[in-house]
């Protein structure tokens, strides 16, 4: 196909990015790395825009079906005839999706980055380890064989895990990064054996045939798949989940989860891109990319909504009780990939019935965008208080004007306030689980609410409440106003999103992105929008009541929920558990009796093994006394031996 | 009177041989030793005389064989007076027993 190279060109730019800067960045081009890296993200960028116009009005539709376009393929290992991992391209209406999102966020986020980190000894590095994620995730989307997208997805685990830890003079970033490595991997040990049972029983990695075989009810491979079964579950649901546990970790789904507020110790950028738009909603889009399988296991499918409507709840509560600013973000992205994820869970296969899936990767899409804006917007304020504590802030909508506006629109975005982006992709959420899950959507309701609550009590601390200290006593005013937003690298970012968040909410979805290809009509009910606004002008309201002004009253509250309180405030002791599973059971049950094995029972061998040499040779070095006359001896007695020895016994 | 057979022959190279032997283990003077391997030497040369005298009688290789090692015998006997003069030199003594530093 003719544009394969240019679709290549797409991932293939961000990794010549990161090869340049990788290699010579530091020393040669520090100052205008961001400026490559920039340029060659842009030109990235363009051709993903143009690819997906392309995909969506040109050539994507036959009879009005939105195909799967494989726009190259390239074996790299063949195991078998059947069995091969290729490294491809396939475009469907997700991954050129995906493509537009990935790309547009990540070229902010370099804009972006170009003021926040100016002056930073390690710039070139920064933006080198930018380019791998953005060429890791490129891949992951574009991949075209389940294995393609399992090398990509670790790829962008460890392009996290070095962003993370990005300052890594910083113990708490260490640990950080640490922690997301460590808690990714092992959730990708369950996409990996989930990959393996399910390429077992399709006897293919490729994506198009694996659906094809698995969902085909007559198929001799979906028999065998289904007919299999351990504890009671068929191997196929085996499959899904432990590939779902992938998913749910690269997208800090409970009870995965706690590797993501801890990400924060990144630098803002990077939360924006790889923590909030893009590399969260992976988990995400591999249940999109599988969703024809996993409409076969309704196990699987129920395990998915659930894990999703639980993320989402939880991640809620918590938010409500944290301070550091960036950590609320964080949750709330784990909140809202919550609500994709049991989107997608409670979605079917065509017609009215697939709204979720719809849906899903309609919020997917436009919570991309007004998460970035928050945290870039974050991201504006920490520069300018050089804090992430909401108790260092207060007052700011006057220092920071741009930034107070575009936050205040991610906030009603994200709260579903009509018209912005968020209340669109929100209410086809609702709608979708309204039928047949009322559990999760009365919970979802709930926690809509308590997203607006927890995003304005955000927004207020920072930007009204009380008056902030920290430029009115050291500095000048007008060092403050250089200080100021960061100019026009930092601000033009937050205004493109804000306009994103503003209009994305009005693009019909429905025509481009639906699970079976074919368009569907996602109609507005005005009356069923009534109680989610309603709730959301609630959570606002009592924002406003508790935070708008400084008052004791939230502490008043916040005494009177009591353990409540605190529990979410330590986040459900959730890290204290995995610390006493992992310090007091499996260091004690297996770490240390391991350790003392080494110790012992390898190293002892070892050890003993040249102590034993050593105390021999201690004995029998007597013999080499330098007497020349013994030597002669031992020479003689040797000879006589060996005269024996030929006369008597070699016959 | 008897005319000395292999047996007589063969009987005076095994004392000669042990005669060294005997001188080579038991005397500490290197140069006594050196002597002592001489008369080892001799009587391997003995040996092969008597075996080529005896038992081929039409052929000459053993007697090449006693002059190639005569010849290195007495180069043999230069060297090693060098190496014990040299001792001397930086011993003072040329007993086997006091040059025992080459060891562990």
């Amino acid at each position: 196909m003719s544009n394969a190279l240019q679709i290549a060109l797409i991932p293939l730019l961000p990794l010549a990015a990161f090869v340049i800067l990788g290699l010579f960045g530091k020393k040669y081009v520090n100052r205008s790395a961001g400026i490559i890296a920039t340029f060659l993200l842009a030109s990235s960028a363009a051709l993903a825009f143009y690819t997906a116009y392309q995909y969506f009005f040109e050539y994507g539709k036959v009879e009005g079906v939105y195909q799967k376009v494989t726009a190259f393929k390239y074996t790299w290992l063949q195991f078998s005839d059947q069995l091969s991992i290729d490294i491809g391209a396939l475009i469907d209406p997700i991954t050129a999706m995906m493509l537009v999102v990935v790309t547009f966020i990540s070229l902010l986020v370099h804009i972006y980055s170009l003021a926040y980190l100016k002056g930073e000894k390690r710039f070139a590095t920064y933006y080198a380890f930018l380019g791998l994620f953005t060429f890791s995730m490129l891949g992951l989307v574009l991949s075209s064989n389940i294995f393609q997208m399992y090398i990509f997805w670790e790829l962008v685990g460890v392009s996290s895990f070095l962003l993370i830890g990005f300052y890594y003079d910083k113990p708490s970033a260490v640990a950080a990064c640490k922690k997301a490595f460590i808690v990714t991997r092992f959730a990708d040990l369950g996409f990996l054996i989930g990959i393996l049972v399910l390429s077992f029983y399709a006897g293919t990695l490729d994506f198009n045939t694996l659906i094809e075989r698995l969902t085909s009810l007559q198929s001799a491979e979906f028999k065998m798949a289904t007919a299999a079964s351990f504890m009671g579950i068929s191997a196929l649901t085996w499959g899904l989940v432990l590939v779902f546990i992938g998913g749910a970790g690269k997208s800090a789904m409970f009870p995965l989860h706690i590797w993501l507020p801890d990400a924060m110790e990144g630098p803002t950028p990077v939360s924006a891109l790889i923590h909030a738009a893009t590399m969260v909603v992976a988990g995400v889009f591999l249940v999109a990319r599988l969703f024809p399988v996993f409409q076969i296991s309704p196990i699987a499918m129920d395990v998915v909504a659930y894990t999703g409507i639980i993320s989402a709840l939880i991640a809620a509560v918590i938010a409500c009780t944290q301070t550091d600013i960036k950590r609320v973000l964080a949750y709330s992205t784990m909140s809202q990939i919550g609500f994709m994820m049991f989107a997608l869970g409670v979605s079917k296969t065509g017609g009215e019935a697939g709204l979720g899936f719809t849906a899903s990767m309609f919020h997917l899409f436009t919570h991309a965008m007004f998460k970035a804006l928050l945290f870039l917007g974050a991201g504006a304020v920490i520069h300018y208080v050089h804090s992430n504590e909401m108790k260092d802030m207060g007052g700011l909508r006057k220092y920071l004007p741009i930034t107070h506006i575009t936050f205040l629109i991610a906030c009603l975005a994200i709260s579903g306030i009509p018209p912005f982006a968020g209340f669109f992709s929100k209410e086809e959420i609702l709608l979708a689980a309204y039928h047949h899950y009322p559990v999760i959507f009365y919970t979802a309701l709930i926690t809509s609410g308590l997203t607006a609550f927890y995003m304005f009590r955000l927004y207020f601390s920072i930007f009204w409440n009380k008056q902030t200290q920290v430029h009115s006593e050291h500095s000048a005013p007008h060092d403050s106003e250089k200080h100021g937003e960061g100019g026009l690298a930092m601000m033009l970012p937050l205004i493109v999103l804000a306009m994103a968040s503003c209009l994305a909410g009005f693009i019909h979805f429905g025509n481009f992105v639906t699970a079976d290809g074919k368009p569907l009509t996602t109609a507005l009910h005005l009356l069923f929008s009534v109680a989610p606004v309603v709730l959301a002008l609630a959570g606002i309201g009592i924002a406003t009541w508790l935070f708008l002004r400084q008052n004791d009253s939230p502490v008043k509250y916040s005494n009177k929920l009591g353990n409540l309180y605190k529990a979410a405030h330590q986040k459900f002791y959730i890290d204290e558990l995995y610390g006493f599973i992992t310090q007091k059971i499996i260091f004690n049950l297996v770490g240390r009796p391991a350790a003392w094995f080494d110790k012992n029972i390898v190293d002892g061998l070892v050890n003993e093994t040249g102590n034993g040499t050593t105390t021999l040779a201690e004995k029998i070095k007597a013999f080499q006394s330098g007497k020349v006359q013994q030597y002669a001896i031992y020479f003689l007695g040797g000879v006589m031996g060996l005269t024996v020895l030929f006369i008597y016994l070699w016959k | 009177m008897i005319t000395p057979g292999l047996y007589h022959i063969l009987f005076i190279s095994t004392a000669l041989f042990f005669i060294g032997m005997y001188g080579f283990f038991a005397r500490k003077n290197l140069i006594t030793m050196l002597m002592s391997i001489e008369l080892i030497l001799n009587s391997v040369n003995l040996n092969f005389i008597a075996f080529n005298k005896y038992l081929w009688p039409g052929r000459l290789d053993g007697v090449f064989f006693t002059i190639f090692i005569i010849a290195i015998a007495a180069a043999e006997a230069a060297v090693a007076i060098a190496i014990i003069i040299n001792l001397y030199r930086s011993h003072k003594s040329i007993d086997v027993e006091q040059t025992e530093e080459m060891k562990y």
